[in-house]
């Protein structure tokens, strides 16, 4: 007889069961083997040589490609940061809801977000290299790249901003402060571990870039004399070190220090990120 | 007291127009894209270019149905492989995770969208590759592991976490008496999820699915080191293939001339297929918001 309140056995409830947990592990085993796998055959090719201040064709040095990253990420953080705040700042703080302008801004932030990193390669060597000049350069690297991150400080800084209470602003106009005070003394400090969560993440995002970085910033393997001048990012040099196949130890070498910045970067991230939930 | 009203204002029109960078950003992108597209089309014909099966840029033949034929069928391979494991291991995360690995568990997906893809390219060179090579010699099948299927594993692995991390959210947008109801009838709580919760979620996961397709169509690096390259249209899926992104990348350091233009215009049909799957989400998206 049919009974509703009887727990019914549904055939393929054990299976199911099994599929989720199968692929649940599946997920997570994938994740530990590949970074196992790179690090465990990296490691044992990392050698002072890997460190040494010159590229040369026997070392296949990533001390250059380094140096490019670095300054491909502060020049890119320089020219993104500052704006994704403001439009964050202009988007949580000061639009009226139903703004026309934000939500063409939304919808902007939102089709650049999906927008793959070899288009931006593409239109940073149409614009920056060709029609700018810049030719094969750090700067034209750091502008595409600033483009590719601005959604992602946007967004973060964005939601950073909305987790701030109203009780903050209200106890500040309340003082006496007037918007811009409130917005520089109250909101944006309280919500700098959120923004600097999302600074970071996009820190990881450049050090990683490839497909955006070849025709803009070009594959020197020295570090770039000037901010016009062409070099290879980490990334970039890990790419060609593989594609060439000549120097496949100095190629897992650099895969491992590439995984390692990388997840360190990202895990800071989200240390941060943590911390602020905490708080 | 005046000074400070002026810069007060004047701040508010600061931030309008950093505010309005993405949107000249996009229009910067749009315009030069097809601006250097649309004449190439001209030049070859659109028809010859979009439907010709040949590329030799030698004879100045450009025909780029391969390569789109080559990003559909990876992306393809792709969603059959990264789409149920993807969805599972949300199911797994938001309904069957211990709350004690749950945090960790979490950051490891997060994790995987963060490692580069040249890593996820060269973790496919050296591992899936020779196993997939092996894997052709022991069926008696030509060829060398660069193939639809090794493109298709990766690049499967590299759509997990925008899979898991969206319809693990829209599972939990699901108002939890709909699971009470399900199992209060009697139903399992793998029938409560597959028949109930996971159709009530559809939307937020179909938008994840196509955010998946986006970036698997969109995957350059990881994909040039390892699907084979060639132009040929694929027969079997342990056929090598290009597909647009990697057409850009292997040729655009030598092209010149109507060669170069190609190239350019080839990003012009990958960039509008890109707008078509954001405008595909953005509708999903604004449904969704409808319903609730």
């Amino acid at each position: 007889m049919h009974n509703s309140l009887e727990k019914q056995k549904y055939p393929g409830s054990a299976f199911l069961k099994f599929l989720i947990y199968f692929c649940a592990c599946l997920t997570f085993l994938v994740l530990i083997f590949l970074i196992a796998y790179i690090l465990i055959n990296g490691i044992p090719h990392i050698n002072l040589d890997l460190f040494a201040l010159k590229y040369t064709s026997d070392n296949a040095s990533v001390i250059p490609a380094l140096i490019n990253t670095v300054v491909m990420t502060l020049l890119s953080l320089l020219l993104a940061v500052p704006i994704g705040i403001f439009s964050a700042i202009f988007l949580v703080e000061y639009a009226k809801r139903g703004n026309k302008l934000v939500e063409i801004v939304r919808m902007t932030t939102e089709t650049l977000q999906g927008i793959p990193s070899i288009i931006y390669g593409l239109f940073g060597m149409l614009f920056f290299v060709n029609r700018l000049g810049w030719g094969f350069s750090i700067i034209s690297g750091a502008f595409t790249l600033a483009i590719m991150i601005l959604p992602l400080i946007m967004r973060t800084t964005e939601e950073a901003l909305k987790s701030v209470p109203d009780l903050y602003r209200e106890g500040s106009f309340g003082l006496g402060a007037g918007k811009l005070r409130t917005v520089f003394k109250i909101v944006l400090p309280a919500a700098m571990p959120g923004i600097l969560a999302g600074i970071i993440l996009a820190i990881g995002r450049i050090v990683g870039e490839t497909a955006a970085l070849i025709y803009t910033s070009g594959a020197v393997a020295k570090a770039a004399e000037g901010l016009f001048r062409p070099g290879r990012t980490l990334a970039i040099h890990m790419y060609l070190l593989a594609s060439e196949g000549l120097y496949m130890d100095q190629a897992y070498a650099t895969a491992g220090v590439l995984l390692v910045l990388v997840v360190g970067i990202n895990a800071l991230s989200a240390f941060i990120a943590k911390k602020i939930t905490q708080a | 007291m005046k000074k400070s009203k002026f810069f007060e204002s004047f701040m508010k029109y600061v931030f309008a127009v950093a505010a309005c960078f993405s949107i000249a950003a996009v229009a910067l992108i749009c315009i030069f894209l097809f601006s250097s597209g649309i004449p190439t089309f001209k030049a070859i014909g659109l028809f010859k270019f979009l439907f010709g099966t040949l590329w030799r840029p030698g004879n100045d033949i450009y025909g780029i149905l391969p390569m789109i034929v080559g990003s559909l069928y990876v992306t393809a391979g792709a969603i059959l492989i990264g789409v149920p494991v993807g969805i599972m291991t949300s199911v797994f995360l938001t309904y069957y995770c211990p709350k004690k690995i749950y945090k960790p568990l979490k950051a490891a997906t997060e994790l995987l969208a963060g490692i580069p893809s040249v890593v996820y390219g060269f973790f496919g060179l050296i591992v899936i590759v020779p196993a997939i090579r092996n894997m052709e010699l022991a069926l008696h099948i030509h060829g060398k592991g660069n193939c639809i299927l090794t493109a298709s594993i990766i690049l499967g692995i590299m759509i997990l976490p925008s899979i898991i991390g969206v319809s693990e959210s829209a599972l939990r947008a699901v108002p939890h008496s709909y699971y009470e109801g399900s199992l209060a009838q009697g139903a399992t709580k793998e029938r409560t999820i597959f028949k109930v919760m996971l159709p009530a979620a559809a939307s937020g996961v179909l938008a994840g699915i196509v955010l998946g397709v986006g970036r698997a169509i969109g995957e350059t690096m990881a994909v040039v080191m390892i699907a084979g390259n060639q132009t040929k249209m694929p027969s079997s899926i342990f056929k090598g293939v290009r597909t647009m992104t990697a057409n850009i990348v292997m040729e655009m350091g030598y092209a010149t001339g109507l060669h170069r233009e190609a190239l350019i215009a080839t990003g012009v049909v990958l960039f509008v297929f890109i707008l078509l799957i954001n405008a595909f989400v953005a509708a999903i998206k604004k449904k969704g918001v409808e319903h609730a």
